[in-house]
């Protein structure tokens, strides 16, 4: 009966304002169909003059030359790759401990995004590596330990979708996003535990950061246009998802209905 | 839990095969390096230690995805569930029957693929002692591993590509430690470190286990 909480979230009813309002795939939908066009437009706006900004306007680096406008995607994407592993560990948390259906599924399309960024964050890294470092690869610890993170990315995908019982997938997948979380930390703090090729942090520091604002502010900039974009395909994706599960449902049961009537008549010919 | 522990020891002595093709599987892997880069001593030397975790790590991969298995299927894991033993604690008990039945044979069969790698003999103590804590790594995150696979569609697939990024670091600590001993200097403080991943991952890697058995 996996299919039963998509017709309307596990209500209680005495808490109608606390955070599990929003676990109502019903207002859920309803919610993003205003803001998902807003979210998408300010993505493309931000991102747009972002890329111009970054590629066109920013002045070249004085020591990585026009290389440095690879850091305009590289940093965005890594952050993002950090920060959405943080969103699915606390989807996995809210899944596991109030069985939220909605969380579920917003994990489930949640991985192969990060993922995706992830793998931007390696091949950006790796192409902006050739020049600067000359090489595409080394196994330095910032780089294996995001390599894991991609990993985890992957295994998490792979994991949710090998169940055929849903919820028993978006279960194991929750457990498996909480034992990666201590890759996080990891690769955070690398470059700063091994002294490896990887440079150190340069923007979030305690003190001021150690770039000029012609590239900070773009790169900021970009940072807001990647993350509302990232925002906006995952939320599209998790419509899309409770919209395919709707539709399942009404399709099983139409199949349940048609099964049925088959065999009244059956039995009224009997 | 001591009898579940025992009960996994038996059923490996009854059933030696799964044990013997464990230690077999690591040694021809080992024995396939020097096929592959060429016989020269020194070369192979330098090759040992890697190529002795990652032989170790594949082989005791091997019989994790029977961890759970026949036991899910023969309805004894739900008996095992309902017995009042915390499902930490059954995850626990099986890593630690797989250590014994998969990693401490290994252990003994370390010298022979380290003869084979040219690994220099003053090294073996090292790499012994590294291969026994980076198989207990591997065996509590396989547990794990087996217990969120449990049921999965191509679960034999799943687990390598779940517990191996996991076991990274055992790689490059027990790697270090061996080289360290290879070359004469102090291996202490990288298998310290290899056995700080254990201390933390074998409370730990249980839990989630347990959670993943309870599961449905």
């Amino acid at each position: 009966m996996e299919n039963a909480p998509t017709q309307d979230a596990p209500r209680q009813p005495g808490a109608p304002t606390s955070l599990h309002r929003f676990a109502n795939p019903g207002r859920f939908l309803r919610l993003t169909d205003n803001w998902l066009p807003w979210l998408a437009g300010a993505a493309l706006l931000v991102l747009g003059s972002g890329v111009v900004w970054a590629l066109l306007l920013a002045p070249p680096d004085w020591q990585q030359g026009e290389t440095v406008r690879i850091m305009f995607v590289h940093v965005p994407m890594a952050w993002l790759a950090m920060g959405g592993y943080l969103g699915l560990a606390i989807l996995s948390v809210m899944s596991l401990i109030w069985r939220h259906p909605l969380a579920d599924l917003t994990a489930r399309e949640l991985a192969p995004v990060g993922a995706a960024v992830t793998a931007l964050c390696l091949i950006t890294g790796s192409l902006w590596g050739r020049p600067m470092w000359g090489t595409y690869w080394v196994w330095d610890a910032r780089l294996t330990s995001v390599l894991v993170l991609f990993f985890l990315w992957l295994g998490h995908v792979a994991l949710v979708r090998a169940f055929d019982d849903p919820e028993r997938g978006a279960r194991m997948g929750a457990i498996l996003a909480l034992v990666g979380v201590v890759n996080l930390p990891i690769v955070k703090f690398s470059v700063d535990w091994w002294n490896t090729l990887h440079q150190p942090a340069s923007v979030t520091r305690l003190d001021a950061p150690a770039m000029h604002v012609d590239i900070l502010y773009p790169l900021l900039w970009c940072t807001l246009g990647f993350s509302l974009a990232f925002a906006a395909v995952v939320l599209a994706a998790t419509r899309a998802a409770v919209m395919e599960r709707r539709v399942r449902a009404l399709q099983m049961a139409a199949a349940r209905r048609a099964d049925a009537a088959p065999a009244t008549l059956r039995g009224a010919r009997a | 839990m001591r009898a579940l522990v025992g009960r996994e020891l038996r059923l490996a002595l009854r059933h030696p095969a799964d044990t013997l093709s464990a230690v077999l599987f690591f040694v021809l892997v080992a024995a396939l390096f020097p096929f592959g880069v060429g016989p020269s001593p020194e070369l192979l030397a330098r090759l040992a230690p890697g190529a002795l975790l990652a032989s170790a790590l594949l082989a005791a991969l091997l019989p994790l995805d029977r961890l759970f298995g026949a036991e899910a299927e023969d309805g004894s894991l739900d008996q095992l569930l309902l017995s009042g033993l915390h499902p930490a604690a059954i995850a626990a008990a099986k890593a630690l029957g797989h250590w014994c039945t998969t990693g401490i044979p290994l252990v003994l069969a370390t010298p022979v693929a380290a003869a084979f790698l040219n690994l220099p003999i003053e090294a073996w103590g090292v790499a012994m002692l590294s291969l026994g804590l980076a198989s207990a790594i591997l065996s509590v995150f396989g547990a794990a591993g087996a217990a969120l696979t449990l049921g999965a569609r191509r679960g034999g697939v799943l687990l390598p590509l779940l517990v191996l990024p996991l076991a990274i670091p055992a790689v490059i600590f027990g790697a270090a430690a061996i080289e360290a001993a290879a070359s004469g200097l102090e291996a202490r403080p990288y298998l310290l470190l290899e056995a700080a991943i254990l201390a933390l991952a074998a409370p730990l890697a249980p839990l989630a286990a347990g959670a993943a058995l309870r599961g449905d």
